[in-house]
């Protein structure tokens, strides 16, 4: 599903050049379960941001379902983002003027999906997350574990071949975050494809494959299962 | 994305900051206020003068002797003196079908005097097809009475202004005042009206043209008013009164014939300049408010990058994220025009109540130009923001919360 070849990407700080990521190869398969670990600084962000498309290589190929993204625009990209990806970020990002439902209903307004279908598709996306009578809330009325899954809500509501998660548990209280990590876990136990950048040893200890980096390439590696 | 939802988002945007909103929408609103009323001023003057000009009398000519133009050397010591208007030329251009009717009008300065009162004013010697064609009105009495152009008669019209300062309190009807060194008997009093052409029409007396003539002891007239047949007619007039008097001239063109309709349209093109003057400037605060918009959508993209990440991460390319962020100004902007819209029909109504006479009403082209005005700057000035929130990197843009 996902092949990465010889992924360079520079960052140039004032005058000097650094290697956020640096010539690193790596391969996914549909329905595995991967942490990134390692600690700041050591690219695992910005390896998720390349793998999310929302940024892009400074050199290298990568290969997303068997197409060279490299060879797709802007609008492209952001199409399969739209179709394919499903982000759920440490701070959640939900917009705070609207509603849990509209806030999970966005993807679906993007990508112009008619109303009727976009109503069905949210209902029950917050009733799989248990968040049936939270969908009138303000992301203000709502506790970090009740956002967090508003905003897994928004990433599935796609139907998406791979989730990721930046640090999703970060926020959140051992509890919240448990439930959290429960909820991505049977998400990817239904086949898709799940990858968690952290640097909670425990969080990251739980994946099936674990990639660790340090200073941008690909220190270890667990191996596919 | 369905235009019905780029629509509710960018209204949510509106609803969910809503001090800024309000702030926009005062902006824009003064700025389209001020065209709409500044605009429906100059018109509202222009009519006004339209119907100053009317009051005149309609379908209006005037000839006037001489005329301007340059012509080759005549011998030194003869020059070229201008044959004079006379009354039989004034009575030969009923000879036109496009004529309805003409008056000839003598005008000269002579002191009025009844008992041990005298005042120093000016004579009117004309015909009594004056009353019509000025559409004037008597307050008292009747106009000259018909009679032989070409005799004299000792009638005399006096303005209210006149009246009043001969008789005062006294009756004036039927008394014989003194003009110059003939007697005249007051027949008619006119009905106060406004000062026209500038000829304050209160302080005149008006006498038959040949007692006129022969008091200023002259055969020429200052004018001739002509009233047309009907507005077709007016310039079918025109050319038969010219033609008429070339012929009776020997051949000489030396009289000038204005149509109403002529100085009419040159006061109304002077002060639709004028509307549009003031209409430009008013329109100078719609590009202040646009420059407000586009200020006030930049802190909104800078305060909303995260937002803006998340919709690029949700899959929105950037074409879509500048419309959404387009629309958003373009709808700050519409809306705030038609609150300035009834701002500006508002303060017509205020000022129409103050001054009924004056015709106020906001023109149909003014207030179009407003509101599209008003779009155009939302869209032109908000294209800068947009752009920044377009290209803004969705990397950078989540990593702060």
């Amino acid at each position: 599903m996902i092949r990465l070849e010889n992924i360079t990407r520079d960052f140039r700080v004032g005058e000097e050049t650094v290697h956020a990521l640096l010539d690193v190869n790596l391969e996914i398969g549909a329905g595995e379960y991967v942490s990134i670990m390692g600690p700041s600084g050591s690219g695992k962000s910005t390896l998720l941001h390349l793998l999310g498309l929302l940024d892009r290589p400074t050199a290298g190929h990568y290969w997303f379902d068997d197409q060279e993204t490299s060879a797709l625009d802007e609008e492209q990209q952001a199409r399969l983002r739209q179709g394919k990806i499903g982000f759920v970020f440490q701070f959640f990002h939900l917009i705070p003027r609207l509603t849990a439902a509209e806030n999970v209903e966005l993807p679906l307004m993007l990508a112009g999906i008619e109303p009727e279908e976009r109503r069905a598709r949210v209902a029950k996306a917050l009733e799989g997350l248990g968040l049936s009578d939270r969908a009138a809330h303000r992301p203000e009325q709502l506790s970090g574990g009740q956002r967090q899954r508003v905003a897994i809500a928004r990433a599935t509501v796609i139907e998406p071949a791979l989730i990721l998660a930046d640090e999703p548990t970060g926020n959140l209280d051992r509890a919240s975050g448990h439930d959290v990590i429960h909820i991505l876990e049977a998400l990817n136990a239904n086949g898709i494809t799940l990858i968690v950048v952290t640097h909670d040893p425990e969080l990251g200890g739980r994946a099936r494959r674990r990639l660790h980096m340090l200073d941008g390439r690909l220190a270890e590696d667990s191996g596919a299962t | 994305m369905i235009v019905e939802d780029v629509l509710r988002y960018s209204f949510n945007a509106l609803v969910g900051y809503r001090r800024r909103t309000y702030l926009m929408l005062l902006a824009m609103a003064i700025g389209v206020a001020a065209v709409v009323m500044l605009t429906s001023l100059g018109e509202g003057a222009r009519l006004y003068v339209t119907n100053q000009f009317s009051s005149l009398g309609t379908h209006l000519l005037i000839v006037l002797p001489g005329r301007n133009e340059t012509s080759g050397g005549a011998p030194p010591g003869l020059g070229e003196t201008p044959r004079d208007l006379t009354l039989q030329d004034a009575l030969s251009l009923t000879r036109s079908t496009a004529v309805r009717r003409i008056a000839p009008i003598a005008v000269g300065a002579a002191p009025v005097s009844w008992q041990h009162r005298e005042r120093e004013v000016s004579i009117l010697g004309s015909t009594p097809e004056l009353y019509p064609i000025r559409h004037l009105e008597m307050a008292q009495g009747q106009f000259l009475p018909p009679g032989d152009p070409e005799r004299g008669a000792p009638y005399a019209v006096l303005g209210a202004k006149l009246r009043h300062e001969l008789f005062g309190s006294h009756q004036a009807l039927g008394e014989w005042i003194r003009i110059g060194d003939s007697r005249f008997r007051v027949v008619g009093i006119l009905a106060e009206q406004g000062q026209s052409l500038g000829v304050d029409m209160g302080d005149v007396a008006i006498i038959p043209v040949a007692s006129a003539q022969s008091l200023f002891n002259t055969n020429s007239l200052f004018r001739i008013l002509i009233q047309a047949k009907s507005r077709e007619d007016i310039s079918r007039a025109k050319h038969a009164v010219e033609s008429i008097l070339q012929e009776r001239h020997e051949g000489e063109r030396d009289v000038t014939v204005i149509t109403q309709d002529a100085v009419l349209a040159t006061f109304d093109r002077i002060l639709r300049a004028l509307t549009m003057t003031v209409g430009g400037i008013a329109a100078i605060s719609l590009a202040v408010a646009g420059i407000l918009i586009m200020n006030v959508m930049l802190v909104a993209v800078s305060q909303r990058t995260a937002e803006i990440g998340l919709l690029k991460a949700l899959g929105a390319p950037q074409r879509q994220v500048a419309t959404l962020f387009l629309t958003e100004a373009a709808a700050l902007s519409l809306l705030g025009a038609l609150v300035g819209l009834l701002f500006g029909l508002a303060g017509n109504a205020v000022i129409g109540h103050l001054f009924p006479s004056f015709p106020i009403e906001a023109p149909l082209w003014s207030v179009a130009a407003a509101l599209g005005v008003a779009l155009l700057t939302g869209l032109v000035f908000g294209v800068l923001p947009a752009r920044r929130a377009a290209r803004l990197d969705p990397v950078q843009a989540l990593s702060r919360r």
